[in-house]
């Protein structure tokens, strides 16, 4: 294959990976046009993106362990429109939140935020996420270098929080976000395992797969 | 488009809706919903998955009405907190099917000079069935508006003779993982039980309720037998209902067992007494079907005032919540 067969390769990857990354808005918004979001349409609204929010901070997460784990690096090209994604949604459901269940009553947001943990989490994550969004550029990655990692590393907190607000706010059935809290503690496990395997020698003699494990 | 004489935060207790006034004013609901092309057929027209409603004969009219605007059939009968089928509200109206409600019975036990165990057609032999035009406001912060079938709870319990001791009224739900396959997983300690003080259980506004829309109760509503008190939050309408006990001590109910520091004995709608993780100051009415309907404010006991402030009088209700 030639480079501009691979050129070509990815950018339609990306371009269906983008449409499909349209496709819970797309039902959503079908679902509003035909009246099918059951009893009571706001919360299935706030519920759907919140789930969507939190599913895609999980898919970016899954991004680096993916490559680690089958060699692929074409994730990585997508890791941050996915993120990006997750910040869209983010957004949706923050706006669900203040313009069609509390009607733009600021006051009463503002209470939520201050009062109600589950939401002053939520709202803390959405905040972090903002400058992830607006440092996605090529343009800024240039211009940050080093730092742009670090920064980006928020993600991992903005995960936890995404799940802690979701444990908070069930009344009882806890499985859901318990399952979440398995698979991003797993993500973030992976990551760290492999940094403590990096800086510890022994371990990583052990683990190099032509060598019998020897325990020396 | 649709029916509402006076304004909706205006409710008339006085108010008497007359089962035929009640039977034309459903039939033009359909038509108006059909008219306009929504898809609201009454769901026991479509889905007759679980079992057909039978019609009650002899509803009498009751009094307690309101004018708002009725929440339509389907959503009352999908969108439901029955934990015992499932934590979601969808799953009580899908896997409600297996429970069993003929035959039932009731045991009558505790501080009460004729205990027993009662089969439920003899309990509503000579019962008399009212309709009752009821708030209903959940806990979530959601609310909706019944018509429910019913009898007085206070009728019921005075032919138990309870006694002196009597202080309390106890409720339990069936327990029984095959039918209700909800009480597999823990998430609630089974079986559910509820309870009120023997004078808000005397309350006239406390019915216990065999059906809704002029039907027998689905399945998913808690039948064959609940219990409605319209001013408490709804998980104090305990469903299904296999036995009530009189205490003279205040018993430990399911909700205020789980979370003590979030559901309390009392469970009054109040505006002012927020739950710990949200306000409780607003609702939203189930039923208006668009996603721009604004919320309502709550009131004060869920509007029935009027009725039952009498019975908290001098009490602190941020401490008995
Ligand atoms: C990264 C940020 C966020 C994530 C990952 C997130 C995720 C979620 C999830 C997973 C749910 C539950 C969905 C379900 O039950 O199926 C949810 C519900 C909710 N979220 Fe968020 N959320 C975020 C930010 C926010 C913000 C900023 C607010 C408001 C200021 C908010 C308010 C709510 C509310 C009110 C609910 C519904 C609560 C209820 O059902 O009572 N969230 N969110």
């Amino acid at each position: 294959m030639g480079r501009v067969d691979k050129l070509m390769t990815l950018r339609t990857l990306k371009i269906s990976v983008f449409v499909l990354c349209l496709v819970p808005l797309s039902i959503l918004l079908w679902d509003i046009y035909t009246a099918n979001l059951g009893a009571n349409p706001v919360e299935a609204l706030l519920h759907r993106t919140g789930s969507w929010t939190l599913r895609f901070l999980v898919i970016v997460l899954a991004v680096t362990p993916i490559k680690r784990v089958s060699g692929w690096t074409w994730p990585l090209r997508l890791r941050r429109m996915l993120g990006l994604f997750a910040f869209f949604y983010a957004c949706l459901h923050f706006l669900v939140y203040t313009l069609l269940d509390l009607q733009l009553d600021w006051s009463h947001v503002g209470a939520d935020i201050v009062k109600r943990p589950y939401i002053t989490v939520g709202f803390t994550a959405l905040v972090l996420l903002l400058p992830l969004a607006v440092t996605s550029t090529n343009k800024m990655m240039r211009r940050l270098g080093r730092r742009w990692k670090k920064l980006h590393r928020l993600v991992y907190l903005i995960a936890v929080l995404g799940v802690v607000h979701f444990y908070w706010l069930v009344k009882a059935d806890v499985r859901e976000p318990l399952i979440y809290a398995g698979i991003v503690s797993a993500l973030l496990g992976f990551r760290l395992l492999h940094y403590l395997r990096g800086r510890a020698p022994a371990p990583r003699l052990a683990t190099n797969k032509s060598l019998p494990t020897d325990g020396g | 488009m649709l029916i509402r004489k006076r304004n909706p935060s205006d409710p008339k207790p006085s108010e008497i809706t007359d089962r035929k006034s009640f039977h034309e004013r459903r039939r033009f609901l359909q038509m108006s919903s059909v008219a306009a092309g929504a898809m609201l057929v009454p769901g026991w027209l479509v889905s007759e998955k679980a079992h057909a409603a039978t019609k009650f004969q002899d509803v009498k009219p009751g009094p307690f009405g309101t004018d708002e605007k009725l929440t339509p059939y389907k959503d009352v009968t999908t969108y439901n907190n029955f934990y015992e089928f499932g934590t979601s509200k969808s799953d009580p109206s899908r896997y409600a099917g297996s429970l069993k409600t003929q035959p039932w019975s009731v045991v009558v036990e505790g501080e009460v000079a004729k205990p027993g165990r009662y089969q439920l057609e003899d309990l509503l032999k000579g019962r008399g069935l009212q309709d009752r035009i009821y708030r209903h406001r959940c806990v979530e912060a959601w609310s909706m508006v019944i018509p429910w079938v019913g009898f007085s709870l206070a009728d019921l319990l005075k032919r138990f003779e309870p006694t002196s001791k009597a202080k309390y009224v106890e409720f339990t739900t069936l327990y029984n993982p095959k039918q209700m396959p909800g009480q597999r997983r823990a998430v609630l300690p089974w079986p559910y039980v509820e309870a009120l003080r023997i004078d808000e259980a005397m309350n006239p506004l406390a019915i216990l309720a065999v059906g809704l829309y002029g039907e027998t109760l689905p399945n998913q509503n808690g039948a064959p037998l609940r219990l409605v008190v319209p001013w408490k939050y709804g998980f104090k309408s305990i469903k299904s209902i296999v036995k009530i006990r009189l205490t003279e001590q205040q018993p430990r109910t399911t909700w205020d067992a789980a979370a003590p520091n979030e559901y309390g004995f009392y469970a009054n709608v109040n505006p002012h007494v927020d739950h710990p993780r949200w306000s409780q100051a607003s609702e939203r009415r189930i039923g208006s079907g668009s996603i721009f309907a604004p919320r309502i404010k709550t009131r004060m006991f869920n509007g029935y005032e009027k009725e039952v402030a009498q019975l908290y009088a001098g009490m602190d209700l941020r401490k008995n919540f």
